[in-house]
This record gives C-alpha cells, sequence and structure tokens, in this order.
C-alpha cells in the first residue's frame, strides 16, 4: 500500500490542479494528486488545447484557400476530417503524457480515481466503484473542474447535438450546424466548421456574440462572422430541438416571432456548470452557489482546510485563472511571504476564432460605471504595415484608460494574432504602468505589436499612423 | 536603503555554497568589479565581484560559513550618502532565513502555519516606514514604486518616503497609496481629512455634481466617526502650542543608539516624547483626567494612547504605566503595539482606556497641527516634524533643530494654565533630556 498522509491532497489533475500539486511540491509540502480522467484535465485533453490544434488547421486550410493571393498556386486544396481530428487528438496525448512526467519529476504521488471527502482531513479514493486508498492530509484542495451545462429541451445526445466533447472528434462533416451560445467555445467551433465548409447559424440569447466582451469588439468580429458566410441570430433562444435521422429543426424566436431551421447537427455551447456531485461536500460546511463552490480571495471554503479553485469556483473560467489561483493558494498555505490574492482583472482572456479576440481588464462601458472618467485609444489593423503585408488587414486595437490617472484599465483586441499580444496589456496591467509608460516603450517595427503602441498614443491624441 | 549583496548561484543548479573568505572588510571603499568574496561549492571556488558602488556597511555571513543558501543577503553596502543607521533597519526588515520558501521537506510541511495562524494579507510593513515616529527614510534613498502609485501619491499631495510598500520586494503599489491616503484621513488631523475643492474630477454632470464611488462604511469608520463628532461637538477645545529645541536631544539619542549596539533596542524621536508625556502628566496630574457629569475623574496611573494610522483606520494602542517604563521598554511596547495595530492584530485592552493621547504626524512633514481630542480623554499632545528653523540664540540668529507640538485639552476639565504648566513641563524634558532618563 502506498502512503497515504500527506501535507496536500490536490483533487482533480487539470490546468489548476497539477500546477497547484506541482508548487506544493515545490515548497516542501509532501502531496498527492488525485484525477479520474485524464491528467491535464479538460483544457489539455478536451479543451484549450485539441481545438487550438483543430483550428490551426482550418487555419491552414484558409491559407491554402486563398494561395492566389499571395502569388500561389495551390490545386485540389481539401481536407481528411480524420486526420485532422487524428493530429489534434494526437497533440493532446503528448501533453498528457508530458503532464504525467512533470508530476513525477516533482515527486507528486498520483492517484487514478474518484476522490470524495470523508471529513478531518480525509479522502477517499475510489475507481470503478471500489476504494483504493484512504489518505489524509493536511489541506486539500478542490479542483474538480466543470462540464458543460445542458438546458431543458436542448440535452444534449452526443449523436445530433453535441457538446464540445463531440464536436472535438466529428465523425462526419456536418454541411449545416447549429451552434447555440456565442461565448468562447461556441464561437470557436462556429469558426472551425465554418472555415471546412459547414453553412453555420449561430444562436446567442444575448444582444450581442461574445457577450463578455468589449460592445465595439463583439460588433466588429459579428460582421467579420458574417462576411464569412455565418448566419447569426442575438437576441434569441432556441424553444426546442426535434430530431430526425440524421437532422434536427429547431425552434428558434426572436423579437416575439418563432421560425424553424434544420441542419445536420447542433452544438450547445451554453455555459458550465461546476463539477459539485459526488464529492462529499454534503456534509461539509462549504456553500455551494448556482454549481459553483464559494470561497474567499485565498481560495478557502467554508470547511477548514479544504480550499476550491478553477472552474469549481468563481468566474472567469479560465485554465490560466485556475493555475494562477491554484499557486497562489498553496504559497499562502506554505507561509510564503509576499502573497497576494488574485485580481481578476488582471486575468486575460482569449478567443481563437477568426479574427482573434483577447481582453484584458475593464470594457469601456464597465469602466464607465465604475465611475471612471475614461480616454480611450483605437488603432486599426488597415494602418498597420506588418498587417498589411501578413494579408490581415482586419482588425482593431482598443485601450480604456483613466483619464485622471492615467492607469490603464483594459484592453481589448480583435484580428491576427491578437491572443499573443494581449499579454504586453497584461504585463503592463500587472506593473501598474500608466500611459507614460507604454508611451515610452519602444515597441519593434514591423510588427504587429506597434498596434498596441498606436492606441495607447490614440487614446492621447497623438496616433501618428491613422 | 542599503544595497544588499546576495549569495550568487555559480551554476544553475546550486543551491548552496559555503563563504571561503572576505577580500573586503566592513567601511571599505567598494567600486563595480572590486572583489569582495570567495564562495567555493563542491565543483569550484569563484569570485565574487562588486557591481555598486559604495562602502561595505555590514558583513552578514562571516568568512568560513558552510552551506550559505543562493540568494540569502550575505553584505550590505551602503551607497553614496547613506549612514549606517540605516543599515539595522534593513537587517532587522530582513526575514530571517528559515523564512525563505524552498525549506527542507521535512520542515516546511510542520511549519505551514494553518490559514488562520498564516500572516495576515495587510501590508507587513517595515516598522520604520509607517510607524508614527518622525522616521522618514534618509534623504537620496530611493523608492520602489510603480508608476500608477507615484502619480496617485503626487496627485494626493502624498511623499511616498512615508508609505510602506507591499509589492514584490517591497514595492509601493496602487493599494498601498490608497491605504495611505486613507490612513492619512483617519487621522486626527482636521488639515490633512479636508481633500481640497479644487482636486475634485472636473465634474460629467450637467447639474455639476462631481461622480463619485461609494464606499461602505466599515464598523471602524463608523466608531471613528461617531467619537470624534462627538468630541468636537460637546467637548469646548482649546489650543496650546509651543516650540522644543531638539537638538540636545538628538545627540543623546545618538549616543545611546551608538551604545546599543547591534541588539540593542534604537530609539525614536517619539520614544522620547511618549516619556516625556507620560512624566510630564506625573508632574501635572489634573492634565490625565477625564470629564465626568458629577465629578472629575483624576486617574492615579499614567497609561498614554498613541495614535498609529492603520490601513482601515486610526487606532490608539495604550502605553500602560508609562511614567514608570524607561525609554527602552516604551520604544520596544510601541513599536509591538504598532505592528500588531497595522495588521489588525490588537487585543480590545491593549486600545481601550488610556488617559491621554499622543498623535505624530511629523513623518508626513506635517510643521503643525491641532487635533481633535480622544474622549473621554482631557487632553491630546499634536507633534509636527522635526526640521531645522532658524532661532534666537544669544541676540544672534543661529540654526536649531525645532519641533512645534500643540496641547488640545478639554477646557471642562483643564484650565488654560494647568495645560501651560503641562506643555512646560514637556517642553523641559524633551530640551533637557537627561532629565528624563532619571
Amino acid at each position: 500500500m502506498a502512503e497515504t498522509s500527506f501535507d496536500m491532497v490536490v483533487v482533480g489533475g487539470g490546468p489548476g490542479g497539477y500546477v497547484a500539486a506541482i508548487r506544493a511540491a515545490q515548497l516542501g509540502l509532501k502531496t498527492a494528486l488525485v484525477e479520474r480522467e485524464h491528467l491535464g484535465g479538460i483544457c489539455l485533453n478536451w479543451g484549450c488545447i485539441p481545438t487550438k490544434a483543430l483550428l490551426r488547421s482550418a487555419e491552414v486550410f484558409e491559407h491554402m484557400k486563398h494561395a492566389g493571393d499571395f502569388g500561389l498556386t495551390a490545386k485540389d486544396i481539401g481536407f481528411d476530417l480524420g486526420k485532422v481530428v487524428q493530429r489534434s487528438r494526437a497533440v493532446a496525448k503528448q501533453l498528457n503524457t508530458g503532464v504525467g512526467f512533470l508530476l513525477k519529476k516533482n515527486k507528486v504521488t498520483v492517484f487514478d480515481g474518484h476522490g470524495r471527502l470523508t471529513g478531518k482531513g480525509g479522502l477517499h479514493v475510489s475507481a470503478n466503484g471500489k476504494g483504493i486508498a484512504d489518505l489524509t492530509a493536511k489541506h486539500i484542495v478542490l479542483a474538480t473542474g466543470a462540464r458543460a451545462r445542458s438546458l431543458p429541451g436542448l440535452e444534449p445526445d452526443g449523436k445530433l447535438v453535441w457538446t464540445y466533447k463531440e464536436a472535438m472528434v466529428p465523425d462526419v462533416m456536418p454541411k449545416s450546424l447549429l451552434v447555440i451560445g456565442s461565448g468562447a467555445i461556441g464561437i470557436e467551433f462556429a469558426s472551425f466548421f465554418n472555415s471546412l465548409g459547414s453553412d453555420v447559424t449561430v444562436v446567442e440569447v444575448l444582444p450581442r456574440v461574445l457577450p463578455v466582451e468589449d460592445e465595439e469588439i463583439s460588433a466588429f468580429a459579428h460582421k467579420a462572422f458574417e462576411k464569412q458566410g455565418m448566419t447569426i441570430h442575438t437576441g434569441a433562444t432556441v424553444k426546442s430541438l426535434k430530431k430526425a435521422a440524421d437532422s434536427v429543426t429547431a425552434t428558434v424566436e426572436k423579437d416575439g416571432k418563432t421560425f424553424e431551421l434544420t441542419v445536420d447537427r447542433v452544438i450547445s455551447a451554453v455555459g458550465i456548470v461546476g463539477n459539485v456531485e459526488d464529492i462529499g461536500l454534503e456534509d461539509t460546511a462549504i456553500t455551494v452557489d448556482k454549481t459553483h463552490v464559494v470561497t474567499d480571495e485565498w481560495s478557502r471554503t467554508g470547511e477548514p482546510g479544504v480550499y476550491a479553485i478553477g472552474d469549481l469556483t468563481a468566474a472567469p473560467w479560465l485554465a490560466h485563472k485556475a493555475s494562477h489561483e491554484g499557486v497562489i493558494c498553496v504559497e499562502r498555505i506554505a507561509g510564503v511571504p509576499g502573497v497576494h490574492p488574485l485580481d481578476k482583472a488582471l486575468v486575460p482572456g482569449c478567443t481563437y476564432c477568426r479574427p482573434q479576440v483577447a481582453s484584458v481588464g475593464l470594457t469601456e462601458r464597465a469602466a464607465q460605471e465604475r465611475g471612471h472618467e475614461v480616454k480611450v485609444g483605437r488603432f486599426p489593423f488597415i494602418g498597420n504595415g506588418k498587417a498589411i503585408a501578413l494579408g490581415e488587414p482586419e482588425g482593431l486595437i482598443k485601450t480604456v484608460f483613466d483619464a485622471r490617472t492615467g492607469e490603464l484599465l483594459g484592453a481589448h483586441m480583435v484580428g491576427a494574432e491578437v491572443t499573443e499580444l494581449i499579454q504586453g496589456y497584461g504585463i503592463a496591467k500587472t506593473l501598474e504602468t500608466t500611459e507614460a509608460e507604454l508611451m515610452h516603450a519602444v515597441f519593434p517595427h514591423p510588427t504587429l505589436s506597434e498596434m498596441m503602441h498606436e492606441s495607447v498614443l490614440d487614446a492621447f491624441g497623438r496616433v501618428i499612423h491613422v | 536603503m542599503p544595497i544588499q549583496v546576495l549569495m550568487p548561484a555559480l551554476s544553475p543548479t546550486m543551491t548552496e555554497g559555503n563563504l571561503a573568505k572576505w577580500h573586503k572588510a566592513e567601511g571599505d571603499a567598494v567600486s563595480s568589479g572590486d572583489v569582495l568574496c570567495e564562495i567555493e561549492t563542491d565543483k569550484a571556488t569563484m569570485e565574487v565581484e562588486a557591481t555598486d558602488e559604495g562602502v561595505l556597511g555590514k558583513i552578514l555571513v562571516p568568512e568560513g560559513t558552510a552551506a550559505v543558501p543562493v540568494n540569502q543577503v550575505i553584505a550590505l553596502i551602503l551607497e553614496e550618502g547613506e549612514d549606517a543607521a540605516s543599515l539595522d533597519a534593513v537587517v532587522a526588515a530582513m526575514p530571517p532565513p528559515a523564512a525563505a520558501p524552498a525549506p527542507a521537506p521535512e520542515a516546511a510541511p510542520a511549519s505551514a502555519p494553518t490559514p488562520a495562524a498564516a500572516p495576515a494579507p495587510a501590508p507587513a510593513a517595515p516598522a520604520a516606514s509607517a510607524a508614527p515616529a518622525p522616521s522618514p527614510r534618509p534623504a537620496g534613498e530611493r523608492i520602489f514604486a510603480s508608476p500608477l502609485a507615484r502619480r496617485l501619491a503626487a496627485e494626493a499631495g502624498l511623499d511616498l518616503a512615508a508609505v510602506a510598500g507591499s509589492g514584490p520586494h517591497g514595492r509601493i503599489v496602487k493599494r498601498d497609496v490608497e491605504a495611505a491616503v486613507a490612513a492619512g484621513v483617519a487621522a486626527p488631523a482636521p488639515a490633512a481629512a479636508a481633500p481640497a475643492p479644487a482636486a475634485a474630477p472636473p465634474p460629467v454632470a450637467p447639474e455639476g455634481a462631481a461622480p463619485y464611488t461609494e464606499v461602505p462604511h466599515s464598523t471602524m469608520r463608523k466608531v471613528i466617526a461617531e467619537r470624534l463628532t462627538y468630541s468636537k461637538q460637546a467637548i469646548p477645545h482649546y489650543y496650546l502650542t509651543v516650540e522644543c529645541a531638539l537638538d540636545t536631544l538628538l545627540e543623546l539619542r545618538g549616543t545611546l543608539n551608538d551604545k546599543a549596539g547591534d541588539d540593542g533596542v534604537r530609539l525614536s524621536v517619539n520614544d522620547f516624547i511618549v516619556r516625556a508625556v507620560a512624566l510630564a502628566l506625573a508632574k501635572v496630574p489634573a492634565v490625565n483626567a477625564s470629564w465626568g457629569d458629577d465629578a472629575m475623574q483624576i486617574y492615579e496611573r499614567v497609561d498614554v494612547c498613541v495614535a498609529v494610522a492603520t490601513p482601515n483606520g486610526l487606532v490608539t494602542p495604550v502605553v500602560r504605566d508609562a511614567a514608570r517604563k524607561g525609554l527602552a521598554a516604551i520604544s520596544t511596547e510601541v513599536k509591538e503595539l504598532g505592528a500588531r495595530a497595522r495588521d489588525g492584530k490588537l487585543m480590545p485592552e491593549e486600545y481601550q482606556g488610556g488617559g491621554f493621547t499622543v498623535s505624530n504626524l511629523g513623518m508626513f512633514g506635517i510643521h503643525e497641527f491641532a487635533a481633535i481630542i480622544n474622549p473621554p480623554q482631557a487632553g491630546l499632545l499634536a507633534v509636527g516634524a522635526a526640521e531645522k528653523r532658524p532661532v534666537v540664540k544669544d541676540g544672534a540668529l543661529a540654526v536649531a533643530t525645532m519641533m512645534t507640538c500643540t496641547l488640545s485639552a478639554d477646557h471642562r476639565a483643564v484650565d488654560g494654565a494647568v495645560g501651560a504648566q503641562f506643555l512646560q513641563a514637556f517642553k523641559g524634558l524633551i530640551e533637557d533630556p537627561l532629565t528624563m532618563l532619571l
């Protein structure tokens, strides 16, 4: 029998859990990790990473379709869906193995099973219904993540109505597709299938696509998606789904009127729910609010010695938020000096649709609602040499400053490679830079990043290239 | 702030090494490129070169020490213009080696505190920077602050030297400035509290109302508001101001601190003030009193409150029986109470009661101020900055270090002449500080 007494046990091996476990081990805590399915969690196996592999295939395919624009010739272009999916799975597999190696290297003991709190620092681990270990730990970190939300009447069946999981390994290429929900997950799949030739319709209940983004960015992306051939209905609700043998007819309500839409497949991407079931929360002082565990700023739950991080807890539900939260939680427990709670205004968000969308901090409207008098800068991709050379002239970089203090409140981007650019503003915000340092910083030419400079200049009436 | 010389890593895998030999002694001038010391590992011996200029102020790890962890501070270099006194503050502020990350695997779990016992998230302020003592950082010391923090401080008219940093490596960040501004407002100094109307952001509403955000009152805020409003409305305040020459006291303080050595208590000017207030109260006991509806309460013991600005507001921990405590005892107690006050960890009996309060805003460069009495006490001494001023001495103009103190007194309990006697006694002790060593 393996060791069963630990300083820390982490339940869940996703980007929150495995990072927390490695950090705990680095700090000298005797650490175990309990994972019921895949090391790396949804992110690495069924989320962030494999979708990026799929979207990369779609992007290369887009380039091939436009080879002529670059003076290149490509004949008989096409794709093999099976091989596209196969590549995506291979990428996930490679990283999954990598996480196992990292945990081993850091001497984290891994238990393959389902963890359940038993009270007083106890955790029962079972696999296939059989108990395999009873662990005790001074500190237990719950990082069990989340799964797709299912709405009544629109329940996924895995065949005609998909969640992200089936959409990631499609057996057939749907000629037509309905995507319900235009958050990051929905819109990325909409982009992928649209690029590969599906006739894609997106239905969003809120008044705009990518509803958490800045309104201007949403509007920009909306136009771009429509230009690519997507049909988008905002402020609309899917009332019911009627399934036939190989198609689904959806009843959609918009502006008080209903219409029907028949498609090959439906993807339901209407949010997530926390995995709070069967982990032993019932007999504890832990509070659950709308399927998410309530914690304080140090990830402490109502139960002494039990912590919760990542998608299991409050938004934003992002892998990098989970990892960072895990590190802070563990460092706090280990008594590392100078640890501060996570500032959620510093968590960037990236969506890998075409064009990409990325942001950090407050939207213009949120800043105004919080009482800031704002200065807003904008710079379009069309004014940037590198964007033109890349053949990516569509996009926008928007910055929001506090007019009084010059604090960078938020940055919002849409266009090619913006997911790689946003971190520049992330660092700026973390270092509490004002417009003065951003104006003073030298941005290399020719790069897309020059637009980040120009957007700041524009906010203060000093833009050069428009 | 003196430059810290860290134990270098001679290879990516090195975690500790031996300090074989020092090539420089304390007090030696050091310029960039000079060999400071030799480090040896099981693989190699290597010379450590200075990257900064100055004077080797203090060697913290003597030669021949084995197994010195990488990144431990091994010496301090004083930059030009820094005096040796700043070394002690740095040494005192340094975490003990055991608190460093990456402890030994066995030791860490045992010492890992439970959340309840974990250090409070409140900024762990180095005592020197925010303590109610007129000890701003030495001139020319570099202050690390984020650009936004600098701009907010400039806007609020706040001297960053008086702000404790809670960011990485003690860097002053936005929240520290906000806390300092809030604490300044909380201090019983009406002048500091009133935001100048001219500084308000320009109105956006057509009616001319300035935009604002609402910050709900904490319990502490409500108590401060209630007590001080009561005080200012119910107590007939009057004010007496006196100037004290500090040069003799500063000289004595220097001598005592030099004699105290590395392990001794370092006295601040504020410690002398608290002691002088206590002795003056013992001499003029009518000031150590409270007005009661039916009778005057004359306290039989001298308990002096010391106002401390904390991120949450003003608190006044009490030094009990202060007239019977020596300078060192007062100093230790004030430091300890102040630190716990800022961490919000005072027990009620540590801030309740007291017969008289000392409020010192000298570290903010406040010349003089008149404070609101801390009820039910009958008096409060508001202490301004120690600063060099022109004075007339023996009929000629001279320069002396002066400090202006203003007594706020409750006229119901303390008549003007009695208040003046108290200030006279206080001034006498401050200007002839040897008498307070008795």
